[in-house]
C-alpha cells in the first residue's frame, strides 16, 4: 500500500511500513545516523537520525512511514539536536582522527564533517579504556567505541550462531567484549566484514591500516551523504 | 560440567529465557557467580560465556567476584541520607572491617539505590532479608551476631515465623497504612464470588467493565487499562501473557510492597481477571530483588489459590486455565520500563526495546503481552467486585478511582495513604503532618519537584499533578540542590547505557550540577542544562532517559533563586569553572621533573 507524506515540505509517496530514514534517502533527503544500516533491523541506539514528525521528535530509523506524516528534517531545533548527539559521542570516547586507521572510512568522522562539527559542546571525558588484542585477525580499540551495537547484533559465529561481540556491564561503564576463541574461528574475510561493519575505528583488522592515501579513502572518493542517498548499504 | 550446574539448568528445562533464575541459583550455591559456573551455563545453553556475562553483569545484585558470606547492601537514597545514612555506613565499615564496594571473607558491602523502604530508613538488605530504622547500635548488634554465625534471617525474624507467613514479612518491615479508602486494603472480600461472577461474563464484558471504570494504569504513564487489554485481546497471537510489574524501583515509592503484603489476593486475582479478559493462560509477577523477603509469602498465596481452584487448570471448573509464576529481578531500575522488564523476563539485559512494536503486539517471547502495575491489578479486583460505575464515580472525570501515596520525608506520619484523585497538595501535607514543608518531590526523581508555596493548591490527578505514588517531603532545612544532584546521580547509575542522550547527557548534567554546587558555574551552565535537558527529554529511547534531566530542570524552574545564589560572573573572560592553578600545576611538575633529570 502506498502512503503520502511530506518531508521538508516536499510531497512524497512511499510504501507503507518502510523505515522513514530510507524513504527520506530515496527522495534526496540525507538524515545522518551512526547505528542504522540499510536493510538490517534498526538498532535505535545513537538517536542521531532524530527528526520532527508532526512536531514531535522521533528517530527516523524506528519510525515507519504512514499516511499524512509531516516530517521536518531541516528544522533548526532538531538539526541542532542531531549535531549535539554526534558531539556527545565525540566527548565520550578518545577520538584522534589523524592517527586512526579508520580515518577516511569512519562514519563518525564523516558525519562530523557533514554536520560541520568543530568541537564538542560537551566536556570531553577522556575515559581510560582497555584494549582487547588477543584475537588473531582483529583488535578491539575501545577508546573509539560509540556503543552502537552493530557488532553485538549483526556478527555471529558461522557455525554455532553464538555472539562473538557482547556487552559487559551497564550504563557509562558498559563495554564491548570480544570472544577471542570465537573470533579466532573467523576467516580473514569474516573478520574484515566485522571491521567494516564498525562505524568507527573500534574494530580494526590487524596488520592493515593507512592503505589508501588521503584523497583516495572511502569517504574522500565519495562522501557519506552521497552514498546514503544512493541507497548504499554502508 | 558440575552436577550442581547441570541440575540448575535442568530445573528450568534448559531454557535460555530462564537465565535470570539460573544465575540466582548459581549465586545462591556459591555466594557469587564463578567464571567456571558461567562457562558451564553457557555450554549447557549453547551460548557463548560472554553472552551469559552480558546478562549477569547488567544487574547490580549479581556478583562476578567473591562477595563474602553475607552480602550487605545499604540503601543510599535521599530519604536515607536525610535519616542518618552516613553514620550507618561508617558503622558498617568499622564493624565489618570492610570498605564499601569491596568484600572480605565474611562480608561484601555495597551501596544500592532505593529499596522501597523510604518510610523506615535507614535500611539495608543482608542476604535475603532487610533491616529497617537502623541505628549505629543496631548495626553493631547485627554484625556481631553475623560474626557469631547467626543467619541474617534469624536476626531479622527472631520470632521464627515461617517465610511463607505475613508475620515473617512484618517482623522486618512495617506496612504503615495510615489511611485506607474505598478501594484498597478491604478485609473480607469474597474472592471466589468475585471470580465466579467475573467468569460468568464473557471476556469482552470483563474488558468493557474495566474500560467503563475509566481506570488508568497506576505505573505512572496513565494509559487506560481497558484499552490496553482490548488491544492485547485483539492482537494476533496464539499465546498471550499477563505481567504484573512489581519492580517498584522509583525512589520514594513503596505502596506496591504494602499491597503485596497486606492485600496480595487483590493483586493476584486482578491478574487472573486480566488473563480471562485478554485470553491468556500465563501470568508473571516480576518482583524486584529488593523484595526477596516477599517471595515465599507470595508463593504461598499462589499455592492456596491453586488449592482453592482460583488458579491453575480449569479455574472454578470452567475451561479457563491460567497460572502465575514469580520472576525475580536482580537490581536494575530500568526494568520498571515494560519492555526492559520483558527482556529481563526472557533472561537478557534489561535494555528497553525499540518501540513500536509495543508489548500488546510483540511482548514476552514475541507474543501479545499486557504489563500492568501492582496497584492496577488490585484496583481491577475491586472494580469487578463493586462495579465499574462505583469506581468511575470516585476521583475526577479524567482520573477515576483512588491513588495510593507512598509518603516519606519530613512529616510526622510517613507511610501509605489512599486518597481520591483531585486531593490538593496542601490537603495531603496536612494529613501526613508536614509542619514546615518547602518542596515535594512528586512521582520520584522521574517526576517533578514542586514548591509548596507556589503549588499547594494544585490537585493530584492526571491532568495536573499526575502522581505515580511517590511523595517525598522536604522541609526548609533541606538542601534541594544536593537532592537534585543525588537524583541526577541516580539516573546516571541506573542508565542502561544503550542510547547516546541518556548515557552521555546524564554525565553532562551531573557535571553541571556539581559545578553549581561548587560555586563555579555561570549563567552559561544553566542555559546548557536547559538545552541538554531538552535533548535528553526529546531524543532518549525510554522513559529513564526522557525524565533523567527533570531533577535539575524542575528545581531550576521552581527554585531558581537557589541556583542564582551559586552563580559566578565571567571573570577576565574566563569561565568560573576554569581553575588556572589546577590547569598549570602539571606544567610546573613537568618542568621540575625535567630539571631534576637534567641535574642528575
Amino acid at each position: 500500500m502506498s502512503v503520502s507524506l511530506t518531508i521538508d515540505g516536499k510531497a512524497v509517496t512511499a510504501e507503507a511500513g518502510a523505515p522513514l530514514i530510507d524513504v527520506a534517502a530515496d527522495n534526496g533527503v540525507y538524515i545522518p545516523s551512526l547505528c542504522y544500516m540499510r536493510g538490517k533491523p534498526c538498532l535505535g541506539t545513537c538517536r542521531v537520525c532524530s527528526v520532527k514528525i508532526n512536531g514531535h521528535v522521533a528517530t527516523a530509523c524506528t519510525v515507519k512511514v504512514a499516511d499524512g506524516m509531516h516530517v521536518s528534517v531541516s528544522d533548526p531545533e532538531v538539526a541542532d539536536m542531531r549535531k549535539a548527539l554526534v558531539e556527545a559521542n565525540f566527548s565520550e570516547g578518545n577520538h584522534n582522527c589523524p592517527s586512526c586507521e579508520k580515518s577516511g572510512r569512519c562514519e563518525l568522522q564523516a558525519v562530523g564533517y557533514e554536520l560541520e562539527i568543530v568541537v564538542s559542546r560537551f566536556t570531553y571525558q577522556f575515559p581510560e579504556r582497555s584494549r582487547e588484542d588477543a584475537a588473531q585477525y582483529l583488535f578491539l580499540e575501545r577508546d573509539r567505541c560509540i556503543f552502537c551495537q552493530r557488532c553485538v547484533e549483526f556478527v555471529r559465529d558461522a557455525q554455532t550462531g553464538q555472539k562473538i561481540f557482547s556487552i559487559r556491564g551497564r550504563g557509562t561503564t558498559a563495554q564491548i567484549e570480544l570472544d577471542v576463541d570465537l573470533a579466532n574461528k573467523m576467516t580473514p574475510a569474516e573478520a574484515a566484514r566485522a571491521a567494516d561493519l564498525c562505524p568507527v575505528g573500534a574494530i580494526i583488522e590487524k596488520g592493515l591500516g593507512y592503505n589508501d592515501p588521503m584523497g583516495q579513502r572511502k569517504f574522500d572518493v565519495k562522501s557519506l551523504r552521497e552514498r546514503v542517498l544512493e541507497g548504499e548499504q554502508l | 560440567m558440575t552436577n550442581a550446574t547441570t541440575a540448575i539448568v535442568e530445573r528450568y528445562g534448559s531454557d535460555r529465557t530462564r537465565l535470570m533464575d539460573m544465575l540466582w541459583d548459581v549465586q545462591r550455591d556459591h555466594g557469587y557467580l564463578p567464571q567456571d559456573a558461567l562457562e558451564d551455563l553457557a555450554s549447557a545453553l549453547s551460548i557463548s560465556a560472554n553472552d551469559v556475562l552480558e546478562t549477569a553483569s547488567f544487574y547490580h545484585f549479581f556478583q562476578t567476584k567473591p562477595f563474602g558470606r553475607h552480602a550487605i547492601y545499604l540503601c543510599d537514597s535521599v530519604m536515607g541520607r536525610n535519616r542518618g545514612h552516613a553514620s550507618i555506613r561508617a558503622t558498617l565499615e568499622t564493624e565489618t572491617g570492610t570498605a564499601f564496594g569491596s568484600a572480605s571473607a565474611l562480608f561484601g558491602l555495597d551501596d544500592t539505590n532505593c529499596i522501597g523502604l523510604s518510610d523506615q530508613e535507614p535500611a539495608m538488605m543482608v542476604d535475603d532479608v532487610v533491616f529497617t530504622k537502623l541505628t549505629p547500635n543496631r548495626v553493631r548488634d547485627i554484625i556481631k551476631a553475623l560474626k557469631l554465625g547467626t543467619p541474617a534471617e534469624q536476626i531479622a525474624n527472631p520470632g521464627g515465623h515461617a517465610r511463607s507467613s505475613r508475620s515473617y514479612v512484618e517482623s522486618m518491615v512495617d506496612c504503615n497504612i495510615h489511611q485506607d479508602g474505598p478501594v484498597f486494603f478491604k478485609p473480607g472480600i469474597d474472592y471466589r464470588a468475585v471470580l465466579e461472577s467475573c467468569l460468568a461474563l464473557t471476556p469482552d464484558e470483563v474488558i468493557v467493565s474495566v474500560t467503563e471504570s475509566n481506570i488508568r494504569g497506576r505505573g505512572g504513564a496513565g494509559f487506560p487499562t481497558g484499552l490496553k487489554w482490548r488491544l492485547a485481546r485483539d492482537a494476533a497471537g496464539a499465546e498471550k501473557h499477563i505481567i504484573c510489574n512489581a519492580d517498584e524501583g522509583e525512589p520514594g515509592t513503596f505502596k506496591d510492597r504494602v499491597l503485596l503484603t497486606a492485600s496480595p489476593m487483590d493483586v493476584l486475582l486482578g491478574m487472573v481477571i486480566s488473563g480471562f479478559g485478554v485470553g491468556s493462560r500465563s501470568g508473571i509477577i516480576y518482583l524486584r530483588a529488593e523484595y526477596w523477603y516477599l517471595k515465599d509469602y507470595l508463593e504461598a498465596q499462589l499455592a492456596s489459590m491453586r488449592a482453592d481452584g482460583l488458579l491453575g487448570q480449569n479455574i472454578l471448573g470452567t475451561d479457563f486455565s491460567f497460572d502465575i509464576r514469580i520472576q525475580m529481578g536482580a537490581g536494575a531500575y530500568v526494568c520498571g520500563d515494560e519492555t526492559a522488564l520483558i527482556e529481563s523476563c526472557e533472561g537478557k539485559r534489561g535494555t528497553p526495546r525499540v518501540k513500536p512494536p509495543f508489548p500488546i503486539q510483540t511482548g514476552y517471547l514475541g507474543q501479545p503481552t499486557v504489563v500492568n502495575n501492582v496497584e492496577t491489578f488490585a484496583s481491577v479486583t475491586r472494580i469487578l467486585e463493586m462495579g465499574a460505575g462505583w469506581f468511575a464515580a470516585l476521583g475526577t472525570d479524567a482520573s477515576s478511582g483512588t491513588r495510593l501515596l507512598s509518603v516519606s520525608g519530613d512529616c510526622d506520619r510517613p507511610g501509605i495513604y489512599e486518597i481520591e484523585w483531585g486531593t490538593t497538595l496542601n490537603d495531603v501535607l496536612a494529613l501526613v503532618g508536614a509542619t514546615n514543608p518547602k518542596a515535594v518531590q512528586i512521582s520520584g526523581p522521574s517526576g517533578e519537584c514542586v514548591s509548596v508555596a507556589q503549588d499547594g493548591a494544585r490537585k493530584l490527578c492526571h491532568s495536573d499533578l499526575a502522581c505515580n505514588g511517590s511523595f517525598m517531603i522536604f522541609d526548609h532545612s533541606r538542601d534541594l540542590l544536593e537532592v537534585a544532584r543525588q537524583f541526577t546521580h541516580f539516573f546516571v547509575d541506573e542508565s542502561c547505557g544503550i542510547c547516546t542522550p541518556c548515557r552521555a547527557g546524564g554525565v553532562a548534567m551531573l557535571g553541571k550540577i556539581d559545578r553549581v554546587i561548587a560555586g563555579r558555574a555561570c549563567q552559561e551552565d544553566l542555559d546548557a542544562c536547559q538545552s541538554w535537558g531538552q535533548l535528553m527529554h526529546r531524543t532518549s529511547r525510554c522513559g529513564l532517559g526522557t525524565t533523567a534531566a527533570k531533577p535539575i530542570l524542575t528545581t531550576l524552574q521552581k527554585f531558581p533563586e537557589l541556583y542564582a545564589a551559586k552563580l559566578q560572573e565571567l571573570g577576565h573572560g574566563l569561565r568560573p569553572s576554569f581553575d588556572m592553578e589546577e590547569a598549570v600545576s602539571h606544567y610546573d611538575e613537568i618542568v621540575r621533573a625535567i630539571e631534576t633529570e637534567a641535574a642528575q
